[in-house]
């Protein structure tokens, strides 16, 4: 059965007071440019509800996987409409409903009819009583459930009705744009595309940085973030993608740094660039996939240390308590895992040390990084003013 | 300047290859099968595409069937001959130096309960002829062994392979992936003793998706591709008239004063090698083929050193081509017993008759210019 409308149910979004219009709004006109290429639909607001209506025909499983990535969304319900508004063929259309959706019939359910309409001569209350009674006489093995049904029944009266019972889980969180904006540093590995799907589904919008070190990283490893953020745009909406050429910042501090701290400097580096770009940008955050102890870099002092160049702006680490079997289960779902791990290189394991520290004090690193005062103040400014942007949807 | 040293992953399409084409995908686009003349004058040019590989590698018309490439002939003289063979035993010998199209095709047939012996090759990358010799068994049904490496270009004794099988048994089929001998040597099928011989078009400046498989004549071969019964059942589906006949094309017009390429090819190549290798830490791994240079860059990985020239505007490959998308440490490098210090850092420069001496002596110089710099980078 092809649904001609679809309940769009929200809930987070429902509490916001008076910004509520705004998140909704926002929430449809998402909707809007996702559902586009697959047919004509309109997204609307009534009486406190968003309708999806279809005017053409659509692929139903390409419908559920598009609204599936629309952050606000808890549920999506396909509706049955009637176009007559009256007892015999509301009566006769809910049995026929039911009859399709359930082939098993051996389950507890209630009516919950709702009359916009006032004019329709019953009430719900007998609506309800009716409606349970046909259904009944038609499905034997019902049984009517008012406190916990299996399955509630929903009728719809307004100048046309409308009848559904199921709910189609929806990706939750809140509609992205309505949370400001976040600069990831998107490396190319599972984690950070994670970490920008998770903040994205706070609302975030999502701005994206990658270093690109050539020729110790490949012009397939650059296409690979691409694509990555490609996949998370799915969610997330356009992402603009700054690539900075990182070879020789990198280089430089390779040639004045000592080799078991240059992960850290490195990184050290890279969040200033980030910050600093940010900033530009209007990002009010910095968003990494750093997961305590997965590399020397991302234990607790290595992240103290490298934390504190980003002095401007909070970094947000979504991944920080999670395993990596839970950030790979959530790459999977998002769909970025098979791209995740395709084997390229990229900037940060190219020089790394075989015997990186992960201690570091802080001290010591910025002692460490005084070698690199007037050699690198230069090579700063170029690569930030040499940086490729590709807008990524 | 730009130097394209990566001919032996693709070649560019000969002028006169990419005419014929397009006249055959424009106006002469008949489908053979057709009863009409537009069908006829379709067949007419399989036929001829037939005639000039079978004149260049000495064998019948009739006994070459056109595939997709390269890929597509190894499995259907793998996989096409095991299946017909599979009464008289399960026993299949390879090498464990040869190309994914066979090597995988093997697992495929492993995992369907045949027996495949990989016999080895010495440290020049030749298949050790005394370990063929004790692998022969009774229920030995297929013999495959690569004629040119992709990877070292090392050229196998294929007519030597040949006596050895069919001494013990002449029933054992003897299939030959020539994929990167075919254009580069001069060779008969009759005169090598082999079953089947594989080819690809691409390799010779002929269009990617063309290939055909040398089956000598009363060979039986299960077809691995069912449908319509085009090239007498042997391959089903529509002829690719255009590649097929652009492959035909691409091979008489390779084989055109052919010893006068090779000696040139050969020369940049070996121009080439003794250039580089004045270089410290710079060693050759190559074998005879005229056309393939192996070289380690010992101390830089062989991917950052292949970008590093990249930049420069010269083009090779790390391994094999094929095997780049799977960044792993070669099967053929390690077959040959590479020191471990070489695998990593070997890249393969291969050349064509278009390429220049200039071409070669400014790789040459852009490599003498990159060692020390990408040598001062490495991991600690």
């Amino acid at each position: 059965m092809n649904y001609k409308m679809f309940l769009i149910k929200y809930a987070e979004i429902g509490t916001k007071g008076k910004n509520r219009y705004v998140f909704e709004e926002v929430m449809c006109k998402r909707m809007r440019a996702r559902l586009k290429p697959l047919g004509q639909f309109e997204v609307r607001r009534e009486y406190g509800r968003i309708f999806v209506e279809a005017f053409s025909d659509y692929d139903y499983e390409e419908v559920m996987q598009v609204l599936g990535t629309v952050f606000g969304i808890v549920g999506i319900c396909p509706v049955c409409v009637v176009e007559n508004v009256d007892y015999d063929s509301i009566s006769k259309a809910v049995v026929e409903y039911v009859g399709g959706e359930y082939k098993n019939k051996d389950f507890t359910f209630k009516v919950q009819t709702r009359r916009n309409n006032k004019a329709f001569p019953k009430s719900s209350m007998d609506m309800n009583c009716d409606l349970g009674a046909d259904l009944l006489a038609a499905y034997p093995e019902m049984k009517v459930d008012v406190h916990k049904p299996e399955v509630m029944i929903d009728v719809e009266i307004r100048n046309v009705v409308y009848i559904y019972s199921k709910i189609i889980p929806g990706p939750g969180g809140l509609p992205v744009g309505t949370n400001g904006k976040g600069m990831t540093l998107l490396s190319g590995g599972i984690d950070s595309p994670v970490a920008a799907y998770m903040i994205a589904k706070r609302g975030v919008e999502i701005e994206a940085v990658y270093f690109h070190a050539p020729p110790y990283t490949s012009e397939r490893a650059k296409q690979k973030v691409v694509d990555l953020a490609r996949l998370v745009s799915q969610y997330a909406g356009v992402i603009k993608l700054n690539i900075i050429n990182f070879t020789d910042v990198q280089l430089a501090i390779y040639d004045n740094c000592p080799h078991d701290e240059l992960t850290i400097i490195m990184k050290r580096i890279m969040y200033r660039m980030a910050q600093e770009l940010a900033i530009k940008n209007d990002c009010q955050c910095i968003i990494t996939g750093e997961s305590i102890g997965q590399v020397s870099s991302q234990t607790t002092q290595s992240l103290y240390v490298i934390d504190q160049a980003a002095d401007k702006l909070p970094v947000f680490r979504p991944c920080i308590g999670l395993d990596k079997q839970e950030i790979i289960d959530i790459s999977e779902k998002i769909g970025t895992y098979e791209t995740s791990i395709l084997p390229y290189e990229d900037c940060c394991t190219t020089f790394v040390a075989k015997h990186p520290v992960t201690k570091p004090k802080l001290s010591d690193i910025e002692e460490s990084e005084k070698a690199l005062e007037g050699k690198i103040e230069e090579l700063y400014n170029k690569a930030m003013d040499t940086i490729e942007v590709i807008y990524c949807r | 300047m730009e130097a394209y040293f990566d001919n032996a992953a693709t070649t560019a399409v000969y002028p006169e290859v990419r005419d014929l084409m397009v006249k055959l995908m424009t106006e002469d686009y008949g489908n053979p099968s057709s009863l009409h003349m537009k069908g006829v004058d379709a067949e007419k040019y399989i036929k001829n595409a037939a005639s000039q590989i079978a004149k260049e590698i000495k064998c019948q018309e009739k006994e070459l069937v056109f595939t997709s490439g390269g890929t597509e002939s190894n499995n259907l003289a793998i996989i096409g001959g095991a299946m017909a063979k599979r009464r008289a035993g399960k026993h299949i010998i390879t090498t464990n130096i040869e190309h994914a199209s066979v090597s995988a095709t093997m697992d495929f047939l492993s995992k369907e309960g045949y027996d495949i012996t990989y016999i080895g090759v010495d440290s020049t990358g030749h298949v050790k002829l005394d370990e063929l010799k004790c692998a022969l068994r009774e229920d030995t049904i297929l013999v495959s062994v690569m004629y040119v490496n992709n990877e070292i270009g090392t050229i196998q004794p294929i007519a030597d392979i040949a006596a050895i099988i069919k001494s013990y048994n002449d029933k054992i089929l003897f299939h030959v992936d020539a994929v990167q001998a075919f254009g580069k040597l001069r060779f008969s099928v009759k005169k090598l003793g082999v079953d089947m011989l594989s080819m690809s078009g691409h390799k010779i400046h002929g269009p990617k998706g063309s290939g055909a498989l040398y089956i000598k004549d009363k060979t039986l071969v299960r077809p691995i591709i069912y449908g319509g019964g085009q090239q007498k059942e042997m391959r089903s589906g529509t002829e690719n008239v255009p590649a097929i006949a652009g492959m035909g094309l691409a091979t008489e017009l390779i084989y055109k004063e052919h010893e006068k390429k090779i000696e040139y090819i050969n020369m940049l190549k070996d121009r080439f090698i003794s250039g580089v290798t004045k270089y410290e830490d710079v060693f050759d791994n190559s074998g005879e083929a005229p056309h393939i240079a192996s070289i380690s860059f010992v101390g830089i990985r062989s991917e950052v050193m292949l970008h590093a020239l990249e930049d420069k505007g010269i083009y090779v490959s790390a391994g094999s081509a094929c095997s780049s998308n799977k960044p792993h440490i070669s099967n053929v490098l390690k077959a040959i017993d590479m020191p471990d210090d070489r695998l990593e850092s070997t890249l393969r420069f291969s050349f064509i008759e278009t390429n220049t001496v200039e071409q070669v002596d400014y790789a040459i110089e852009v490599i003498g210019e990159l060692l020390p710099f990408l040598r001062r980078y490495i991991r600690k």
